[in-house]
């Protein structure tokens, strides 16, 4: 990947590219803060830190923009081509996702400031918790696969994104009976359920990622289509 | 309520930009065929090596690479220009509608009337715009005024330069503009009606307005002739040919659909050579 901004011929245009690079890699460590803050917010019931991710998603909008703005630049100057296209075209639609991802980290820390939680016990709480640390790796790997532009990492968790539908799944279903249960843990079942939803979300949103991965280096458009397709598309 | 959408998983999205755009070289009608063509300057240099493709017709096909590279040679072959020079010995064989027009009994200047061609630096004849245009039907022997008229108006009309001059058909050429003057003489090459324009880095002089207008006849001249360009500015292969060839060393390293080229190309080389790399 060092390479692939080190060899133009203009030293200004691997600059820019590389300029590129390391904001989506800044805004990636930003969002893996927010959700990681988030998670901890809501299993440690800690409100005042929940109250600082929410508050500090405006920083993740900031770079968004600032992302978008430098990529118009270079599309508007050096008429990128191939790789090069396709690598901007990969920033462009990532830093949207990786906005998302932020979202949903955002309102997983809502959840968390939620007056419901307090006196929810831990038996409610584990419900979420394996999902937690599944979706934090996941959004780890996806964002040095993008760093790396690996694209065997980037298959693996195309690959394993139906765990994570799987687990939703058996959440919910475990909360319904919660529910039905004892009626009075409706409030806390909803704020994690919602909170599983949003994990399953940000799944989703890193796969994503992974896609314009395989766009970036194969230049093949996998989007919407089968996982065979995509193995025979992507496999080396 | 909305209707069912069928679940896309059974389309295989990646192949509907290609199939969209239609282009797909082993469904065109061909043009020039170049077969196992060989070509050197004196005993030295092997400026064309071993070049096979097929220039489909009615479509504009670029070429692209850097200087020396041998796409104006390849070019001056399609209508045998490279005899001009001394010492060229060329191998192999270009074929113009299955025929190939380096057999002892092509004409030349039949063959020049078939492919015509249009050069970097614009060159009208110290006439007037009118006897520009006409040049070529003379020399066919046409000489009834209103058969010229009219062919003169037509030709105009398809090189975008009517409405600029017909008020002035007769002054002299070279009080044109840049922009002008190379249509103009794209005026005199397709007033012979040739099957295929040659045209060599037609805009490479020309400011950036005039050569946008340059561009538009491409489009619209592809309509009605084979196209065969030579460029040095990539966007500008990108933006008005359908299929595009790059070259290197003598060697035609690519060719495929534009789009394919531009976006993904197979060749590391032509990747190096469109983003701008160290080759």
């Amino acid at each position: 990947m060092e390479e692939f901004t080190q060899q133009h011929i203009s030293q200004q245009f691997n600059a820019e590219l590389n300029e590129l690079r390391n904001q989506v890699l800044t805004m990636g460590g930003l969002v893996e803060e927010q959700l990681e803050g988030a998670l901890q917010s809501m299993a440690n019931r800690d409100r005042a830190l929940a109250e600082k991710i929410y508050a500090n998603d405006y920083r993740i909008n900031t770079l968004e923009v600032s992302i978008d703005d430098t990529a118009v630049r270079i599309l508007a100057r050096r008429q990128p081509a191939a790789s090069d296209l396709r690598f901007v075209m990969a920033v462009i639609k990532t830093i949207t996702d990786l906005e998302r991802i932020a979202d949903q980290s955002k309102r997983i820390a809502r959840m968390a400031m939620h007056k419901s939680l307090e006196d929810a016990n831990l038996k409610h709480h584990s419900t979420i918790a394996h999902l937690s640390a599944h979706v934090q790796t996941i959004v780890h790997q996806t964002l040095d696969a993008f760093a790396r532009m690996d694209i065997k990492v980037a298959l693996e968790i195309i690959h394993g994104d139906s765990k994570v539908d799987n687990e939703y799944e058996n959440i919910s279903r475990q909360l319904i009976t919660y529910m039905m249960e004892d009626p009075r843990v409706i409030p806390i079942a909803l704020s994690l359920l919602w909170s599983a939803r949003s994990l399953e979300r940000i799944a989703d949103h890193s796969r994503n990622v992974c896609e314009y991965v395989i766009y970036f280096v194969k230049g093949k458009d996998i989007r919407h289509t089968s996982l065979e397709h995509i193995d025979k598309e992507a496999g080396e | 309520m909305t209707q069912e959408t069928p679940p896309l998983t059974h389309i295989n999205m990646s192949s509907l930009g290609r199939e969209e755009n239609g282009l797909n070289l082993d469904k065109e009608d061909i043009c020039l065929e170049v077969k196992n063509l060989d070509l050197y300057y004196g005993n030295a240099k092997h400026a064309l090596q071993k070049i096979n493709m097929r220039i489909p017709r009615k479509r504009v096909t670029a070429y692209i690479g850097p200087s020396g590279c041998g796409k104006s040679t390849l070019l001056r072959c399609f209508n045998r220009m490279n005899e001009l020079v001394d010492g060229v010995r060329i191998e192999g064989e270009i074929l113009l509608d299955g025929n190939n027009i380096y057999h002892p009994s092509v004409n030349v200047a039949d063959l020049r009337q078939r492919v015509g061609m249009v050069f970097q630096k614009p060159n009208p004849f110290p006439k007037s715009i009118y006897e520009n245009v006409a040049y070529g039907l003379r020399l066919q022997g046409i000489n009834n005024r209103r058969v010229l008229d009219e062919i003169v108006e037509k030709s105009l009309r398809g090189a975008a330069l009517w409405e600029e001059v017909n008020d002035r058909l007769h002054d002299n050429a070279l009080g044109l503009s840049g922009g002008q003057q190379q249509r103009l003489v794209i005026a005199r090459a397709i007033a012979i009606e040739p099957e295929v324009l040659l045209l060599d880095e037609p805009a490479s002089a020309l400011d950036p307005i005039s050569t946008l207008k340059i561009e538009e006849l491409i489009t619209q001249l592809k309509n009605d002739y084979t196209i065969v360009i030579v460029t040095h500015n990539m966007q500008q292969a990108a933006r008005v040919s359908d299929y595009t060839a790059f070259m290197y060393l003598g060697e035609l390293i690519e060719f495929d659909d534009t789009s394919t080229i531009f976006t993904n190309p197979v060749k590391k080389q032509t990747e190096d050579y469109i983003t701008g790399r160290y080759g």
